[in-house]
């Protein structure tokens, strides 16, 4: 069975079909890209994955529970035990230090614990960094933190909106590693993404243009490592 | 680590490292506090303080003979009828006719001593009889006699029984007593005088007594006394206690007018700041609520740095609130007030509760928050 499965979702607004009947499945492990221009659908897809929209019509199926039927309380706790969020801006919260936004994610899905944080931030290179506030940190460690609280609780997916948007090429190679090794350990991987050498280093690539899939592509020859353009 | 250890670390991180924008709330809620301490602790002091104030324009309680006269072994045991905290002073008065200059002038006999705390607004040009033989000389009796301080008068009593001799005794005249009231048509000299002048049996013709209580305390004092003693006949000066009344009620309406009038802009003023707190932090609630947190997990977040912040502003005001107090009481009543602790944990809770209620607007909305906004970047 698929971990995520799209059966002819639709998501209308007025005149607008954001996203127009929209089918395709992803499976326990994949690392998918999905790709489009700008008003392609692209953030409405995500926002339905993350569950926080429902479709006008269709079915999600979320590792076999048809999250556009479930109320908002229950979507959250999907959202917060299923999947890991890492987005563009990073948004950390700006208070808390690296290892406090990293018990954040634990304070709202169990028990905070303050030694497995401590090791998120060593797996993402942060441990040094571990009491600094995000103010103190650069973008790259940012979002590095951002990843460190999306993986904390284990989630199926790792849902990430533009992760390398605001990072330079070196920071950028960082956070693709990250993924890889994320991807080989199993974990589900879907990332949104502008950039193609981010969206090429992906098992597959879903293209949108208005609305509807334009394409579906399968990487041939994946190996995770991303590849930069001159 | 427990899940409560960690709510109130990321409370106490919010207000610490958020520093700048906490004071204003922190403020805004301390200076709600202090003047509503300041204003309960003047609302609390204000019969004791004005009591005393009022306590300056005379007896407001009087002791009159009930048949002819009384003694002040009577009057003694009226007064231990009144509390001694409140019991300001008490004042014997023996009345008799007596000639200076062969000129009949009312002469009263009296504790001088006693007389400075019931009648303290009584103006003495030199200084009271301190001694036997020295006299006080009201104002009147004074310009009509041609008499002034330092020198001696001669004072006689004639006895009701015609077969005794004129009594005399010369008297010091240590001061002239001005009170722009009937007081000045009088002399006064010392009980133990006034009895060796008229020899007659020692007796009280009135008592003027003063007493820092509210009316209805005061109507209770008068009616105990005149069901213990036959003797004395204890009555109200009804044109002092109905004024103190009337002032005293009003001054505490218009304090509590004030208290409720603050309370209520301060609950505004800290529901306006804890708004903009909250719609300033929506991305942070989105981000919250998207990586997990409950509805109820961001108002006990929201609520607890509301509590934080109330206690903390009540605790200050508390401080700030009885040092306003203070500053008042000594300008305005020209005394000090002592530390009521009890308006310690009122003022805390109370801030608590005006905080508390003022977030709930705020935080309810916070609820609201879509999280695919932060996915949005908005």
């Amino acid at each position: 069975m698929s971990l995520l499965e799209f059966q002819n979702v639709f998501k209308i607004y007025g005149d607008l079909h954001a996203l127009d009947d929209v089918s395709f499945t992803v499976d326990r492990g994949e690392w998918i890209s999905i790709m489009g221009p700008s008003g392609s659908g692209k953030s409405t897809m995500m926002n339905m994955i993350g569950c926080m929209d429902k479709p006008t019509k269709g079915n999600i199926l979320l590792d076999g529970v048809d999250v556009a039927k479930e109320p908002a309380k229950k979507l959250t706790d999907i959202r917060r035990d299923k999947i890991g969020l890492i987005f563009q801006q990073f948004h950390l919260v700006n208070y808390l230090t690296a290892l406090e936004n990293v018990m954040l994610a634990q304070y709202y899905h169990s028990i905070p614990d303050e030694q497995e944080a401590m090791e998120a931030l060593e797996r993402v290179g942060l441990a040094e960094r571990a009491k600094h506030l995000p103010s103190q940190l650069s973008g790259g460690e940012q979002q590095r933190v951002c990843v460190a609280r999306a993986l904390i609780n284990h989630p199926e997916i790792i849902l990430a909106d533009e992760p390398t948007g605001n990072l330079d090429d070196a920071n950028e190679e960082i956070v693709v590693d990250l993924f890889r090794k994320l991807h080989e350990e199993g974990t589900t991987l879907i990332v949104v993404t502008h950039d193609p050498e981010v969206g090429d280093v992906a098992q597959r690539q879903i293209v949108l243009r208005n609305g509807k899939i334009a394409r579906q592509t399968v990487n041939q020859n994946f190996t995770g490592h991303i590849r930069f353009t001159e | 680590m427990k899940r409560r250890k960690m709510l109130v670390r990321m409370i106490t991180a919010s207000l610490l490292r958020r520093r700048s924008r906490m004071l204003v709330a922190l403020l805004a809620i301390a200076i709600g506090a202090t003047i509503l301490s300041g204003l309960v602790t003047i609302y609390v002091d204000v019969p004791q303080q004005m009591g005393a104030q009022f306590r300056n324009y005379g007896a407001n309680m009087i002791f009159m003979p009930a048949e002819e006269s009384f003694t002040d072994a009577d009057m003694q045991e009226s007064l231990s009828t009144i509390s001694s905290k409140e019991l300001v002073g008490a004042t014997p008065y023996q009345y008799n006719t007596v000639r200076i200059h062969e000129q009949p002038i009312l002469a009263a006999g009296t504790d001088m001593a006693a007389v400075q705390k019931t009648s303290p607004y009584w103006l003495v040009e030199g200084q009271y009889p301190a001694k036997t033989h020295e006299i006080l000389v009201g104002k009147n009796v004074a310009e009509s006699l041609e008499l002034s301080v330092g020198e001696s008068v001669t004072v006689s009593f004639t006895p009701e029984d015609k077969s005794k001799l004129d009594s005399t005794i010369d008297f010091q005249i240590t001061g002239i007593l001005n009170t722009g009231g009937s007081e000045e048509e009088y002399v006064y000299v010392s009980m133990e005088d006034m009895e060796e002048l008229t020899a007659l049996p020692a007796h009280l013709d009135i008592a003027e007594i003063s007493v820092s209580a509210g009316s209805a305390q005061l109507q209770t004092y008068v009616d105990e006394i005149n069901a213990g003693n036959t003797d004395i006949s204890a009555n109200l000066v009804k044109r002092v206690t109905a004024s103190e009344t009337t002032v005293l009620s009003k001054l505490q309406a218009l304090v509590l007018l004030v208290t409720v009038i603050v309370l209520a802009l301060t609950m505004i003023c800290v529901a306006t700041t804890m708004t903009a707190v909250v719609s300033e932090r929506r991305s942070e609630i989105g981000l919250k609520k998207a990586i997990g947190a409950s509805d109820s997990g961001i108002i006990a977040e929201f609520m607890g740095e509301g509590i934080l912040l109330g206690g903390l502003g009540g605790i200050l005001g508390s401080v700030v609130g009885f040092a306003f107090a203070q500053f008042v009481s000594v300008n305005v009543f020209g005394s000090y007030i002592s530390f009521r602790l009890l308006l310690l944990p009122i003022t805390i809770i109370v801030s608590i509760a005006v905080t508390s209620v003022a977030c709930l607007l705020p935080i309810r909305s916070a609820t609201s928050v879509d999280p695919a906004l932060v996915l949005k970047g908005e």
